[in-house]
């Protein structure tokens, strides 16, 4: 069995982001970088399945600049089989990068697609449904858990909604987005990390993988938004009750 | 200029809320584009959630009203709309972002080849575009953006547009027929647990009470933050910490990666305030904060905070609030 696992470089989610004085990004300095967690629970995802039913091909594919090579090692570390960055130093939006994923699953022709529901640096949450939709084939989004059932010809999965637990079977080849539940992934050990050094990672130029793509998205500026002051504190719940009723009127 | 195409959410016939926020962002942005704007609401058994949208200043309520639809799959609704945008004249498809419209319009965009921006906050036109705002990064960062293309798919949070104000003229319903060709067939529909009944959803209620660290068990859960907001006819809500030992469900929790709420009133009870937990409160309009830790990073957010043991504040609180 093959499965494809996109993986993203992103801020580290405990790291203070702080914009750049005019505006026109994130600023660079002390900012640390890992996968982005909810594929890096894609990725274990993967790994528990390949335990449960045997070696299998698992490619971690990674959209960017040289530096994407750090996380990908992180998912060869992991335990991936090998890795594949697809090189661009252009800013892609999500439908562009489901286009360029798209290229990658004709290339590789996995049986599956693993990846987080969203990065949490954009926080847009489309590029697994996109891809889904440019591939024609079908998606289970926000999976909570997953099983391979019909002899591996369809996954069962629960989805986190906002209306609680939903059940979806969907047919393989299928995109699957991973919701924080799914699992927790494990830390890279230094055997994985030395491992790692000699998998297989493949760099290939955008341009050499046959897909134009033009991103649409434009950012113009970057702010902090407006931000809420510290109120005052009250010493007793009758003094809260007051305050609520009288002055903020909200009860 | 273009026109827009509002998709209805509803949960078996009963409209989402946050449909009206939807229909009130694409009222404000039709007056600024001299456009109008249709509704589309799918599913099986649609006449009384298609009548419930008639008020709202729609040029028409389109139903796609068939018995597979009844399921929320994300292929055959994409599909519907992939129909409907072919043969109208849209330049914005547009939803309340939730976990259903986030699994559905993405697709639908990428069938239509449309770029798509997630949680809008904000729209302006300038000469000749639309500029959106939209938050990033946990909520920490507000981005300004345009969206090139002839069509545009947007989510937008509800909490940022006003809801759109019913009015007396009633807007004609289309019936829409099922898209010619194969109907998708990818996945199948399990069905849903069943919901915790008696509390509103914390999307769209007007006082949420939430949960955290300092909540021992689900009893205490069930009977502090439960108690709470039973007595203020509130919903109920939940930090990552509880829902990851297991004291709360999914569904309940709030923040980046869960709901994003907008209350009236937000109390946060025993909830220190990790930033991706204030990323999902941020925007309701007063914050209470009931922790035993005064240095907690929720005090620096909240209008009022009380330093107190949650095991006894809440019991007070809710037995005066009872009276």
């Amino acid at each position: 069995m093959k499965i494809l696992v996109p993986i993203k470089r992103v801020p580290d989610p405990d790291t203070k982001i702080r914009l750049q004085p005019d505006g026109s990004g994130v600023a660079p300095d002390g900012v640390k970088f890992s996968v982005n967690p909810f594929d890096a629970i894609a990725l274990e995802e993967a790994l528990r399945l390949e335990e449960k039913l045997g070696e299998m091909d698992l490619v971690v594919v990674s959209v960017g600049g040289e530096e994407a090579i750090e996380t990908l090692r992180v998912g060869l570390a992991m335990g991936a089989k090998r890795a594949l960055l697809i090189k661009t130093n252009a800013d892609l939006d999500s439908l562009a990068v489901a286009k360029i994923l798209a290229a990658v699953y004709q290339r590789e022709q996995p049986d599956f697609v693993l990846m987080g529901k969203q990065a949490i640096d954009d926080d847009s949450n489309q590029v697994g449904q996109m891809l889904a939709a440019l591939l024609g084939i079908g998606q289970a989004t926000f999976v909570s858990k997953l099983e391979l059932v019909e002899n591996h010809t369809q996954a069962r999965c629960t989805r986190e909604t906002d209306a609680g637990l939903e059940t979806l079977t969907v047919k393989l080849p299928a995109i699957v987005t991973a919701d924080l539940r799914l699992n927790e992934p494990r830390y890279v050990s230094l055997p994985g990390i030395m491992k790692a050094k000699k998998k297989p990672l493949e760099e290939l130029e955008l341009a050499a993988l046959g897909v134009t793509v033009v991103s649409r998205t434009k950012i113009l500026k970057y702010e902090t938004p407006p931000q809420r002051q510290a109120g005052v504190r009250v010493k007793t719940v009758d003094e809260l009750v007051d305050k609520l009723k009288n002055e903020a009127k909200v009860i | 200029m273009a026109n827009i195409l509002v998709i209805a959410e509803h949960d078996a016939g009963q409209l989402k809320l946050a449909t009206l926020s939807a229909l009130g962002f694409a009222a404000q942005t039709a007056a600024t584009t001299h456009g109008v704007y249709d509704v589309l609401v799918i599913g099986a058994q649609m006449g009384t959630t298609a009548e419930s949208l008639r008020a709202y200043g729609a040029r028409q309520v389109l139903v796609a009203d068939a018995a597979p639809l009844q399921s929320p799959l994300a292929d055959r609704h994409a599909w519907v709309i992939e129909a409907v945008v072919k043969q109208r004249d849209y330049g914005i498809v547009v939803a309340a972002a939730s976990t259903f419209t986030k699994d559905i319009l993405p697709r639908a965009a990428a069938l239509l080849d449309a770029g798509m921006l997630s949680d809008v906050v904000g729209v302006s036109r300038t000469d000749d575009d639309l500029v959106f705002k939209r938050v990033m990064y946990a909520g920490n960062v507000l981005a300004t953006v345009t969206l090139a293309g002839d069509l545009k798919f947007l989510t937008i949070r509800a909490a940022a547009f006003a809801p759109v104000v019913a009015g007396t003229t009633l807007s004609p319903v289309e019936q829409i027929p099922l898209p010619a060709g194969p109907m998708p067939d990818l996945a199948e529909y399990g069905g849903r647990e069943a919901k915790v009944a008696g509390r509103p959803d914390a999307t769209e209620a007007r006082v949420v009470v939430s949960g955290g660290r300092a909540i021992k068990n689900a009893e205490d859960f069930e009977r502090l933050v439960g108690g709470l907001a039973d007595a203020l006819g509130g919903a109920v809500g939940s930090s990552r910490a509880l829902v990851d030992s297991g004291i709360t469900p999914n569904s309940l929790q709030i923040g980046q990666t869960g709901k994003i709420v907008a209350p009236d009133l937000y109390l946060a009870v025993g909830i220190s305030g990790a930033i991706q937990h204030l990323a999902g409160i941020k925007d309701s309009k007063v914050i209470v904060a009931i922790n035993k830790d005064a240095d907690a990073p929720i005090f620096e957010i909240a209008d009022y905070g009380l330093v107190a043991d949650v095991y006894t504040a809440v019991p007070e609180l809710t037995a005066q609030l009872k009276q």
